[in-house]
């Protein structure tokens, strides 16, 4: 636990002074440039913006006795749990990345019985053996983030699916940028 | 090993035996006798003129009896064993259209030597096939043009048509050639094919399980029904086993499937033994090298022994450590390791002693080192060259790289032929990930899979 707090110093101060320890890989003239993309996730690093970004999501508009309700597929099917995006072949969490995990630690802390399965997926362009490792690697950083917040290590379980089930089947960043995420699964309420 | 896999698949070799004499004496005196019959100087070797490759004639075999089951298996043979031999490039043939007007022999009393002479043939093929009780008996006999001598022959009894060819060409290449062919390897690999849904999850996932080809992409069977996902097949040396990772307890483990008793085993289980992948074995087939996150942190090297017994950790660094391939030795394992932030190969002792090498120096990101087999020293390997991957090669001595794919598509998780003369691999060239071979030379690029995705291919020894 130790070295996970340490780790987890390590990384708030990379993010606050905006440096990224993955190398970008080398430029090449062939692939397109990386598109003006909507999702912040896939930008190399971002300088911390001062503008005040619309996002802040309020916890979902979803009525509470609803999600105790549920039933776990249903759960699962809209679930309030947010997925967590990543650069290219980055494990870092993106500051929109920890805003997704504030939710998820809030909603994991009220419903205090909620067991939870984190996949670390990845997109396509890594080969699908290191996959499985970075996969791991993005769901190991999700889960020590809660964990900061108190969200009991227990109720957390990690599984890496490597590239093997992309959320978006495309070829283009759009569709990297949605599969290389951590993504929450309820397996027990 | 390919003794084995031969009686698993049922060929029964028995009355076979190599007559590499004179045909026997029962020849009708029809034959006229060979013109230079000097018994003691029988050239066992097929030459071709001025040191180019011998010339092959294989006509399609004749079939003694006339039934169409023994037609089709005479005609299956000779175009199979036509295309294992050209396999290997250590022949050059007579065109098929070109064999096609030369008239058919019916047995090995008219062979029209003369004909085939004057298109050029060194060597000539000719085989029979005849119905027996439960199956076929096959007489192949490779005769010297020239002079009309038998420089190799064996009969075989089996059901198999393209074993039979299969079998022939191993031989052949063996006698001939001082080659080790692969036309009795197998591939193994990872697809979708089946299209079954994932269970357990809300999202549209589908299944992968383990299949198996031969080395030419025939006979596609699958051996897993997980209905989960099962992925990185690994063969194991001997061929009667096949080491993967599957997800069916949920975390992915090591499993091991052995194929023809139809058992399955845990090389990985328990509580609290993470995740595990990517398992090798060793040369021996005795123990299993894999990825794990079982003691926390990123995955490490492990290696246990088959029945799980005799854990030890290989590598202790908070990086990743992931992919391992044994060397041809046993001695030496190479690896992934991402301590530079980027994933890049290095090698280890097997024992886990002393400080890992760094093999790739000139790529942005490489996975999936696949040690060759020997002659030759060299570790293949996935490489990132744009916007996909392709295939490189590094010899181990003098660390010259080279590449055998170039941009079409994405490349990945090369695997070697047993004589190191080919590679398999998976690409998404023609759209969807499929298994394709090629030579080492980068030459006869071949398609293996059609149908769904495939992935991770394994060639067996």
């Amino acid at each position: 636990m130790k070295r996970m707090a340490k780790l987890l110093a390590v990384m708030s101060l990379l993010a606050a002074i905006g440096c990224h320890k993955n190398v970008p890989p080398v430029a090449r003239p062939t692939p397109p440039p990386p598109a003006p993309t909507t999702n912040p996730a896939a930008r190399p690093p971002s300088p911390p913006e001062p503008v005040a970004e619309p996002t802040i999501v309020p916890p979902e508009p979803v009525r509470e006795d609803a999600i105790a309700s549920a039933s776990l597929d249903d759960l699962n099917r809209n679930s309030p749990l947010k997925p967590v995006f990543f650069a290219l072949d980055s494990d870092e969490l993106t500051s929109d990345g920890q805003k997704s995990l504030d939710n998820n630690a809030a909603l994991l802390k009220r419903y205090s019985t909620w067991a939870v399965t984190i996949e670390g997926h990845c997109d396509e362009r890594g080969t699908a053996e290191y996959n499985l490792a970075l996969g791991e690697r993005r769901a190991v950083a999700a889960r020590a983030y809660l964990v900061s917040l108190g969200v009991p290590a227990d109720r957390l379980r990690t599984v890496s699916y490597g590239k093997e089930f992309p959320f978006d089947p495309g070829h283009d960043e759009s569709a990297y940028s949605k599969n290389r995420r951590a993504h929450f699964v309820v397996t027990a309420k | 090993m390919m003794k084995k896999l031969e009686a698993l698949v049922a060929i029964a070799v028995l009355g076979a035996w190599v007559r590499a004499q004179p045909p026997p004496q029962q020849q009708p005196p029809a034959q006229p006798p060979p013109t230079t019959q000097q018994p003691t100087e029988i050239e066992t070797t097929i030459r071709g003129e001025g040191g180019a490759p011998p010339r092959l004639a294989v006509p399609d075999f004749i079939a003694i009896t006339k039934d169409k089951e023994s037609v089709d298996t005479a005609r299956t043979i000779g175009q199979v064993l036509w295309d294992d031999l050209n396999f290997e490039r250590e022949f050059s043939f007579i065109p098929r259209d070109v064999i096609a007007t030369v008239p058919a022999a019916t047995s090995f009393n008219d062979v029209p030597f003369d004909r085939w002479r004057e298109l050029n043939a060194d060597g000539l093929i000719v085989g029979t096939v005849e119905k027996t009780g439960n199956g076929f008996k096959v007489d192949m006999r490779l005769y010297n043009v020239r002079t009309r001598q038998m420089a190799y022959g064996r009969e075989y009894t089996g059901s198999n048509a393209r074993l039979f060819a299969h079998t022939m060409s191993d031989e052949i290449h063996q006698t001939q050639r001082a080659l080790r062919g692969v036309a009795r390897t197998k591939l193994t690999f990872a697809s979708d094919r089946d299209g079954e849904r994932m269970t357990g999850t809300v999202e549209k996932r589908e299944t992968k399980e383990i299949y198996i080809a031969d080395y030419d992409g025939e006979n596609q069977r699958r051996v897993t029904v997980g209905r989960t996902l099962n992925i990185t097949p690994r063969w194991s040396p001997d061929g009667r086993s096949i080491a993967y990772t599957s997800y069916r307890r949920g975390p992915p483990q090591v499993f091991i499937s052995n194929i023809f008793q139809g058992t399955l085993e845990e090389a990985t289980k328990g509580e609290r033994v993470g995740q595990n992948w990517l398992p090798a074995w060793s040369p021996d087939g005795q123990r299993i090298c894999f990825g794990s996150t079982r003691d926390g942190g990123s995955s490490q090297l492990y290696v246990i022994n088959r029945d799980g017994s005799a854990l030890r950790r290989l590598t202790n660094d908070k990086w990743v450590s992931t992919t391992p391939t044994w060397s041809p030795s046993g001695n030496q394992i190479a690896f992934v390791s991402d301590r530079t932030g980027s994933p890049q190969i290095y090698v280890i002792n097997a024992d886990g002693v002393g400080a890992p090498q760094r093999i790739s120096t000139s790529e942005s990101y490489a996975d999936k080192p696949a040690w060759s087999p020997p002659p030759f020293n060299e570790i293949s390997y996935t490489a990132r060259t744009g916007p996909g991957n392709d295939i490189k090669v590094i010899d181990m001595p003098t660390r010259v790289v080279r590449q055998l794919t170039f941009g079409e598509g994405t490349n990945e998780s090369p695997t070697w032929a047993a004589n190191g003369r080919h590679l398999a691999f998976m690409s998404t060239r023609s759209g969807k990930s499929q298994i394709f071979t090629i030579a080492r030379d980068g030459k006869n690029l071949k398609q293996i899979t059609k149908t769904g995705n495939n992935q991770q291919p394994d060639w067996s020894r």
